[in-house]
């Protein structure tokens, strides 16, 4: 066993914690003040991003990406979840479920979409269908050769700049021993489509300026020829492509707690009272200890289970693990930070009351905590009959 | 025309230095080391060189402990060819000084023939400013320090240097010795194509005794400290208190 980083890996990190500290870093505040990117700003980003051959580094070098193993790839969004959300979603990590793309849809989405000319957003999620997700009541119906849409997805990320969406929708019920089941396809849609509407959505307390969008589809006609992977096979593609998304919240997770750690070491460190550095207060200093320990813990996590994905192993539990513990690590360590800095901790002159809103969604999106936990005691009981 | 670049590995500028319980030194031990950031610029010009076509190779070499490899393989992720390490000590805590490292450096260039030799002015570490000055003197070639600008033309450089209270520039004679100061350029980053490329491209471990010199130090560090704490401000509530006060400091 080894758990050291290679150079290469080593220099992967540096680089992106370089990018990130000296072109995100230097934007944030701006961002959280007006709750928005600028466009001009957020292309500058993608630019720069693409000329140092980090865009979609995520894709195989086939499909001209930079080929990153789940690993290498982690240390990448781990980096990233020092800076904002909001600016590095111009880092671009296209979904990987578009190397579904067959024929046609490869020149259409996927290549450009690796190049940074196409960006993508993903849309499962209904007002009505959370974590239940075959509870979608957003549906396609068949006409002629065609489909028609209608329906509406709410809380999609990243669809301000999208040029196109992949849309999950029921395709139709199957009678099963356990009650009806809906069938789902998987397709792509482009902006402008006749009777596909994109709209603001709600304002969030976590990420400002990385804005949810509500999509609407009215008699959306669509060809056979946007369905991505199978008619009817939606929920193979999904599980096989978005099955390793929860590891990017789990690192994003371990980045910005360690950012928000450095804070709360130093402040600690400063900081004095009852003329001493709070540091040398047992309450301080232990709050500090347990603090880095579920650091530690949930980036080997996080990393063990991309290795796993690396080798070809089982891993569903591991990256279960993996989201659901560092998600609540974080919420845990950006509270901590937050009491340690007393009221200043609350005021927007420190990131830290932005770091502890933020960390709140965590818990939430890509599988709220409870569906981990689901997941994570299914694997364990279901061999027991249990 | 080949361009060498020595670069040192040395504490991470974002690092808070702690002195050693003992007074010898600061802690290095599982502290993060970077590349000098003077000895970035200067592979980052050297890479303009290449770029605009007024080099063709760019040699890095490194002297120190064996970890200064990965000081190297940044270099060649930045984009220069080739690397030699040059292992000169076992502890992460010996310094090797200027003269040493001016003399194995002086020995390469013997071997590489390069056309020029661009160093960071000073490592942050010690502060020494003066091995370049000394490689230019064992040489016996031209030396333009603290450049911020560098133009290439046929067998000249012409360096503007960042001198006292402005700029002055100077015309040297190739093969030359230049030392980068801040403003000479922006490094770039490491692109991930070129991370990838940087295992590949060769690195030749040397020792100091392979170029006989004798690294063991001449120069005897007496005592280090931390710098003075800065003493708190005081706030003054009008303008007579300021002019007293300022008067009582013997400020005016
Ligand atoms: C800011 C933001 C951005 C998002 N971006 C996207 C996006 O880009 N694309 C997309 O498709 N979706 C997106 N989502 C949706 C996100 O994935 C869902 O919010 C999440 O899956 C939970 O669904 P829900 O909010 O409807 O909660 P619900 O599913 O209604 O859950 C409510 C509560 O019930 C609990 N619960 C539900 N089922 C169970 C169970 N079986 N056992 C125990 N407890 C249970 C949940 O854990 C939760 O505590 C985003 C959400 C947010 C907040």
């Amino acid at each position: 066993m080894h758990f050291g980083l290679s150079e290469e890996q080593d220099m992967i990190v540096n680089t992106v914690r370089a990018f990130v500290e000296n072109e995100i870093y230097p934007h944030e505040a701006m961002v959280e003040r007006t709750g928005q990117v600028p466009l001009e700003l957020g292309l500058e980003i993608k630019q720069k991003v693409i000329d140092l051959g980090f865009y979609a580094c995520n894709f195989p070098e086939e499909v001209g990406g930079a080929g990153l193993s789940h690993l290498d790839f982690t240390l990448v969004e781990r980096e990233l979840g020092r800076g904002s959300m909001a600016l590095t979603h111009f880092f671009g990590r296209p979904q990987n479920i578009l190397m579904a793309c067959e024929g046609e849809q490869k020149e259409k989405y996927l290549l450009p979409a690796v190049r940074g000319e196409k960006m993508d957003a993903l849309a499962m999620t209904e007002p009505d269908a959370g974590s239940d997700v075959r509870g979608m009541k957003c549906q396609a119906q068949r006409d002629g050769g065609d489909w028609v849409i209608n329906g509406s997805k709410h809380f999609i990320s990243g669809a301000e700049h999208a040029d196109f969406f992949i849309v999950f929708v029921a395709t139709g019920v199957d009678d099963t021993p356990k009650g009806p089941k809906k069938r789902i396809t998987c397709f792509l849609v482009d902006r402008g489509t006749p009777g596909f509407e994109v709209r603001e959505g709600y304002t969030s307390v976590s990420h400002r300026g990385y804005k949810n969008y509500i999509l609407y589809f009215d008699n959306c006609r669509l060809p056979d020829a946007q369905v991505l992977g199978e008619v009817d096979g939606g929920f193979a593609v999904m599980n096989e492509w978005l099955y390793a998304t929860r590891l990017t919240v789990a690192a994003f997770c371990v980045g910005r707690a360690r950012r928000c750690f450095d804070h709360a070491l130093s402040y600690a460190a400063e900081r004095k009272q009852f003329g001493q550095q709070i540091a040398k207060f047992q309450g301080i200093s232990f709050q500090i200890a347990d603090m880095i320990t579920e650091i530690d813990a949930a980036d080997w996590l996080t990393l063990s289970g991309a290795w796993r994905l690396d080798q070809g192993m089982e891993a569903n539990r591991e990256i279960a693990s993996a989201k659901l513990y560092a998600s609540e690590m974080l919420a845990r360590v950006t509270d901590a930070t937050l009491q340690i800095h007393g009221g200043m901790g609350l005021m927007d002159d420190f990131p830290i009351e932005r770091f502890w809103r933020d960390a709140r969604v965590e818990r939430i999106w890509d599988g709220t905590s409870e569906i981990q936990r689901h997941i994570i005691s299914r694997d364990l009981f279901r061999p027991l009959g249990a | 025309m080949k361009v060498l670049v020595p670069v040192k590995r040395v504490i991470d500028y974002n690092v808070k230095v702690r002195v050693k319980a003992d007074g010898t030194g600061v802690d290095l031990a599982n502290v993060k080391m970077s590349m000098n950031p003077f000895d970035e610029i200067a592979v980052e010009e050297a890479i303009r060189l290449k770029e605009a076509g007024k080099a063709d190779e760019i040699v890095v070499v490194s002297i120190g402990v064996k970890q200064a490899q990965e000081t190297l393989r940044t270099a060649l992720a930045m984009g220069a060819d080739r690397a030699i390490l040059v292992t000169a000590a076992d502890d992460v805590h010996t310094d090797i000084e200027p003269l040493a490292v001016a003399k194995i450096l002086a020995a390469v260039a013997k071997e590489e023939n390069p056309g020029l030799i661009i160093a960071g002015k000073q490592a942050i570490d010690n502060d020494m400013n003066a091995t370049g000055q000394m490689l230019a003197a064992l040489l016996g070639w031209s030396q333009a320090t603290f450049a911020s600008e560098v133009a290439v033309d046929g067998d000249t450089a012409t360096v503007t240097r960042e001198v006292d209270g402005g700029l002055q520039t100077v015309k040297v004679k190739m093969p030359a010795v230049i030392t980068a100061d801040l403003r000479l350029n922006e490094p770039r980053y490491a692109s991930l194509p070129n991370i990838m490329k940087a295992k590949k491209k060769p690195l030749d471990e040397k020792t100091a005794a392979d170029y006989g010199v004798d690294v063991s130090p001449r120069l005897t560090v007496v005592k280090t400290s931390e710098p003075p704490v800065r003493q708190a401000g005081i706030k003054v509530g009008s303008v007579d208190e300021l002019v007293s006060k300022l008067k009582e400091a013997g400020a005016l």
